[in-house]
């Protein structure tokens, strides 16, 4: 027993202090390349004219974002990128559908449109256009862009992979499962046992497609985001627009199923003193911002979660050339400890993909089960 | 700012892409598996609680077999004594028998010996008797050839008589 004891304490104490060491070299880290950005910016002014800098900002803001085209390698001077189709509507040319590569990554426009290169503008990367009247607009936009091939791909590869399990149920009916049944079959029943059934009070099986869908679509999205090159490497789960669309079908879902006492206790919360309710309606104000924040913060702590992870892991990587434009040494010296820690950035991502889908799919059913309670509110709020 | 502001070409995309997928996944995956799953799930459930009642059942057996068999030993035990018992009542009897039967020849024979004995003997005695009076007769006759004999012995009991 006291044996035990000490091994516990020691790791613990072990795990202290790899945390602090972590710490400090984020520290560390951190000021290297805030001053090392300060002298590249001071660079950049110098030497505008000769070759654009290395700019750590740009190159992160660029892989996280979206694209019209895929951006797969570079070599050189020569850019290897996949053109997307532009679907845009115009007031005054109408709708034009036509290949990004007409743009020549941006350096050209294309019927009158053109991507937005300016940084100080709004519409910064994205397609506009002049009109007659000189004024600058962004046409109604629907490209098929990065993220959105990255989405087809991904449903694509979820279709794929649910159906053909699917299909090995109907093929070995009550049959021991193996192979890809039995992986996906572990998801499958940890979202139906430990989230759907464990929050939703009655009627689980009826959100299960739905739980099961999103769970699978969010952990899909974020372990292809890890990967570097294509198909992965596009920040689906990490855009806000993706996690707003999922936040916004848990919201339907849930205004959807609410029931009398989910919509009682929004306008008149059982159990709160009158005053809270009466001349100024403070709870049901409060109920009903709550409502709202739900799938908000939904949307935000998902898109948050997988953007720092990018983030972080382009930054360790930007500090390479940071370094390397200081002194091609310092460069390499430091890509060692910056390939260490996008390491195990990544063993922490791919835990983050997890609990990030977890997170997002447990909290919709809880709201699902909070929309759906049945019980006699009266007793409960008595017995407090 | 244009990283946290949705933009609305993905989002329609998205949503569009999301719903189709959520809906043809519904049909084609999710039903089949969850129902395969629930099936999978309840013949394991049966399988178990049928072991479970067989388990039960077999116990149950065994506890019977257990108390036949108990019962059969009882009851051999039983058989046996009884047949122990009746072997020795039926050796005590025949031992019983036997002595008693050997008792009655012994005195049936004791008898028969007594009366050959005493017929022997009432033989012996009368031949004995006879052989005496003949020996008495040879003796009385050679005896009392000589007249003078014969005087003496008679003045001798006449003594004696006389005496009386």
């Amino acid at each position: 027993m006291i044996k035990n004891k000490t091994v516990v304490n020691q790791s613990l104490t072990i795990n202290y202090y790899l945390l602090i060491c972590v710490s400090f070299f984020f520290l560390l880290l951190s000021s290297m390349s805030l001053k090392a950005q300060e002298d590249t910016l001071v660079k950049n002014h110098d030497e505008k004219a000769e070759e654009k800098a290395f700019d750590p900002g740009t190159f992160i803001f660029e892989h996280i974002g979206d694209a019209y085209e895929w951006h797969i390698a570079t070599f050189g001077k020569t850019h290897v990128s996949m053109p997307l189709p532009v679907i845009v509507y115009s007031k005054e040319k109408g709708l034009n559908i036509f290949i990004s590569s007409k743009f020549h990554h941006g350096h050209e426009a294309y019927n009158g449109f053109y991507i937005d290169e300016d940084p100080k503008s709004a519409n910064k990367g994205k397609i506009v256009e002049t009109l007659s009247n000189g004024q600058v607009v962004r046409p109604f936009d629907i490209s098929l862009t990065k993220n959105v091939l990255s989405l087809l791909i991904s449903v694509a590869l979820l279709l794929f992979l649910f159906i053909t399990m699917a299909n090995t149920y109907k093929k070995n009916p009550g049959k021991a499962p193996k192979g890809l049944q039995s992986m996906l079959e572990l998801l499958v029943i940890f979202v139906r046992d430990d989230i759907a059934k464990a929050s939703i009070q009655k009627n689980h099986e009826k959100y299960l497609p739905y739980l099961l869908t999103v769970f699978s679509f969010i952990f899909l999205n974020n372990l292809l985001g890890l990967i570097p090159f294509f198909p992965g490497g596009a920040n689906l789960t990490g855009n806000i627009a993706v996690t707003v669309s999922l936040a916004v079908f848990t919201f339907v879902i849930t205004t959807f199923v609410g029931n009398k006492n989910y919509w009682t206790h929004m306008v008149n919360a059982p159990g709160v003193p009158w005053w809270l309710k009466f001349p100024i309606p403070l709870m049901p104000f409060v109920e009903i911002m709550g409502m709202f924040t739900k799938p908000f913060v939904l949307a935000v702590r998902l898109f948050a979660n997988i953007t720092a992870g990018h983030i972080i892991a382009l930054v360790f990587y930007s500090l390479i050339f940071i370094f390397g434009s200081m002194n091609i040494y310092a460069g390499y010296g430091i890509s060692v400890i910056s390939i260490l820690f996008t390491v195990f950035m990544m063993f922490l991502e791919l835990l983050v993909a997890f609990i990030q889908a977890y997170v997002f799919t447990l909290l919709s059913a809880l709201y699902f089960g909070l929309a759906t309670e049945e019980h006699e509110h009266k007793e409960q709020h008595q017995q407090h | 700012m244009g990283l946290v502001l949705p933009e609305y070409g993905l989002l329609f995309w998205m949503v569009l892409t999301f719903g189709i997928v959520l809906f043809i996944l519904k049909k084609f995956a999710w039903k089949p598996i969850l129902s395969s799953l629930k099936e999978r799930e309840n013949s394991i459930e049966d399988a178990l609680e049928l072991a479970q009642k067989t388990r039960d059942e077999m116990a149950k057996l065994q506890a019977d077999n257990e108390k036949i068999l108990a019962e059969a030993r009882q009851q051999r035990e039983e058989l046996l004594k009884e047949a122990r018992d009746i072997r020795q009542k039926m050796i005590d009897e025949a031992k019983e028998k036997a002595a008693e039967e050997g008792d009655k020849m012994i005195a049936s024979a004791r008898q028969a010996f007594e009366n050959e004995k005493s017929t022997a003997i009432d033989e012996m005695k009368k031949s004995i008797v006879s052989m005496s009076v003949q020996i008495a007769e040879k003796i009385l006759k050679q005896h009392f050839e000589d007249p003078k004999k014969q005087q003496e012995f008679l003045d001798t009991y006449l003594k004696d008589i006389k005496l009386n």
